[in-house]
């Protein structure tokens, strides 16, 4: 198990040496967004009775700042080493294709998290948020992390060129955080985008991370366990795959 | 059981077949070159042993252990210095190196072994630079450190002499040598003949992806008969009487083979005679640019 140790380090480490970039950035990012949407709609919008829409707000901007650093680090490490030609260096160790998953996985998840508490510390500063189910709170930044990290796998993998790794970035993850309902609840939506946003798995992995906290959301957590849990397993698979057949990698 | 071994091994890329069917055995504790003309199919046989591509078909084999079904095994048993001159800009020279190492399931055990690579190399000051500030040279040392990294028992250098001063280059060798004197066999693709002919104890050709040549460097040098008498002549013309033994001209030096050093009086008699002065003479051993140019021109 040294050889995954050591380059799960290595991936912990890499991310880091360049904290203000990779940490102190991406939380200054959601403290912006936070101040700018609690002051407009604080005073009119409460999405869940008893609930500011400051509070309300806060842990849709942890989950989604986790999630894109999660898809950042393992992206970001495997798109630098194939352009850098580095990556030579880690094809030429013993390392089994279940052990880049892990290594790659849980650093994602780390820097998720590491990110998403930061967010959290700064944030309770405005507000003390309840928490009513911690374990949901766990499992959904676990499997968010996870399921972002393995995203991050694929794209790294696909991609060849940095711009392509930006396209990736810029015209599905945006738009999915986006419109997952970080920024209200989607039962303000008219049906039809209702409707849109069941099938978008941010949704969930954002109302479920809700969910823990104030004990209210826009659906059933049990829903949105299952529908995370299974997007993780299912993208888990592909990834694995992926590396096992040396897809773009191994000629 | 030998270091490497490799067996009918095609490999193509959609219809361009790089590899036709390559057979070669090397015992370990050998110094071996692999030789061949640009895209002849070097690199792609060496990705091929280090996993880095797949066969299309045959076997390849580290120490006995093939590199597609055993490959875990395979790779701990092989060190492989890229071509190209990659590297990792987060991390220093050291950091790098014991991460390499920790891939292969070493740890602090493995240190000494580290610090002695980094001390060969003559990378001790440069240790806890980051890699990215590092000259072109400086990087090569550090690539070619971290394919030591594990400490393999067969190390294949993919042109690790490409673009490097002298300096570097004797203390590379030096150190390979030493690791080849150890038990350490040593694969090596090189453009410099000269190093070929001076490390190797035994050379392959290869050319549009199949073996033309193996065998010992002596044997290969005594397939070349004779020696080359390089000429510079005034004025600028060589006699017809010796054009048989033309061989090449740049510049006003002319190159012509002899099979026997005594046909040297012949030609300078027959140039005295035509009325043309010898301004310069060498006489010159055949060396593996010969065998080389013979055999990739046949």
């Amino acid at each position: 198990m040294r050889g995954v140790w050591t380059l799960f380090k290595k991936e912990i480490l890499r991310f880091w040496k360049v904290s203000f970039q990779t940490v102190a950035a991406p939380v200054i990012t959601a403290l912006l967004y936070l101040l700018i949407f609690s002051h407009v709609l604080e005073a009119h919008v409460q999405v869940y009775p008893g609930v500011s829409y400051t509070a309300f707000l806060i842990p849709g901007l942890m989950m989604m700042s986790l999630l894109q650093n999660s898809f950042a680090n393992s992206s970001s490490s495997l798109i630098q080493a194939k352009v850098m030609g580095n990556i030579v260096f880690l094809l030429l160790t013993p390392l089994a294709y279940w052990e880049l998953f892990l290594a790659f996985i849980v650093a994602a998840i780390i820097r998720g998290l590491v990110v998403g508490l930061s967010v959290w510390l700064v944030a309770l500063f405005y507000v003390t948020l309840p928490i009513a189910h911690p374990l949901l709170i766990i499992a959904f930044a676990l499997l968010g992390g996870g399921l972002l990290g393995a995203l991050g796998i694929i794209a790294g993998i696909w991609a060849e060129k940095f711009d392509q790794m930006a396209a990736f970035q810029n015209f599905i993850i945006m738009p999915l955080t986006f419109l997952s309902g970080v920024f209200y609840s989607i039962h303000s939506l008219p049906s039809f985008w209702q409707k849109v946003s069941h099938l978008n798995p941010f949704f969930y992995m954002i109302d479920g991370f809700r969910y823990g906290f104030f004990g209210a959301g826009d659906i059933d957590p049990a829903i949105s366990l299952t529908v995370v849990t299974l997007s993780f397993l299912l993208l888990s698979a592909i990834t694995l795959q992926l590396l096992k057949s040396g897809y773009k990698l191994r000629g | 059981m030998p270091a490497i071994r490799i067996e009918q091994v095609h490999k193509s890329f959609g219809a361009f077949e790089a590899l036709k069917g390559i057979d070669l055995t090397i015992a370990q504790g050998e110094f071996f070159a692999l030789l061949g003309p640009n895209g002849a199919g070097k690199s792609t046989l060496i990705n091929l042993l280090a996993g880095l591509l797949r066969p299309t078909s045959g076997r390849l084999a580290v120490m006995g252990h093939d590199v597609v079904s055993d490959y875990r095994n395979a790779r701990r048993l092989l060190g492989v210095v890229p071509q190209e001159l990659v590297f990792d800009p987060f991390f220093s020279v050291r950091e790098m190196l014991r991460f390499q190492a920790g891939y292969f399931g070493l740890g602090q055990e493995n240190d000494a072994w580290i610090d002695e690579v980094i001390e060969n190399l003559g990378l001790t000051d440069k240790a806890h630079t980051n890699m990215r500030r590092l000259s072109g040279g400086m990087k090569r040392r550090a690539l070619i450190a971290q394919a030591l990294a594990h400490k393999p028992p067969v190390l294949v250098l993919d042109e690790p002499t490409a673009g490097v001063d002298v300096e570097l280059r004797q203390m590379l060798w030096a150190f390979i040598k030493r690791l080849n004197r150890e038990g350490h066999t040593i694969i090596l693709t090189t453009h410099y003949l000269e190093e070929a002919e001076t490390l190797c104890s035994r050379v392959a050709m290869l050319k549009q992806g199949e073996v033309v040549a193996l065998d010992s460097t002596e044997n290969l040098l005594n397939r070349v008969p004779g020696k080359k008498l390089q000429l510079k002549l005034v004025p600028t013309q060589l006699p017809p009487s010796l054009a048989p033994l033309f061989r090449s001209q740049e510049g006003d030096v002319y190159t012509l083979a002899l099979d026997e050093a005594a046909q040297v009086e012949f030609v300078l008699a027959e140039l005295r005679g035509a009325g043309v002065r010898v301004e310069d003479m060498q006489l010159i051993e055949a060396d593996l640019e010969d065998v080389f140019m013979g055999i990739v021109r046949s």
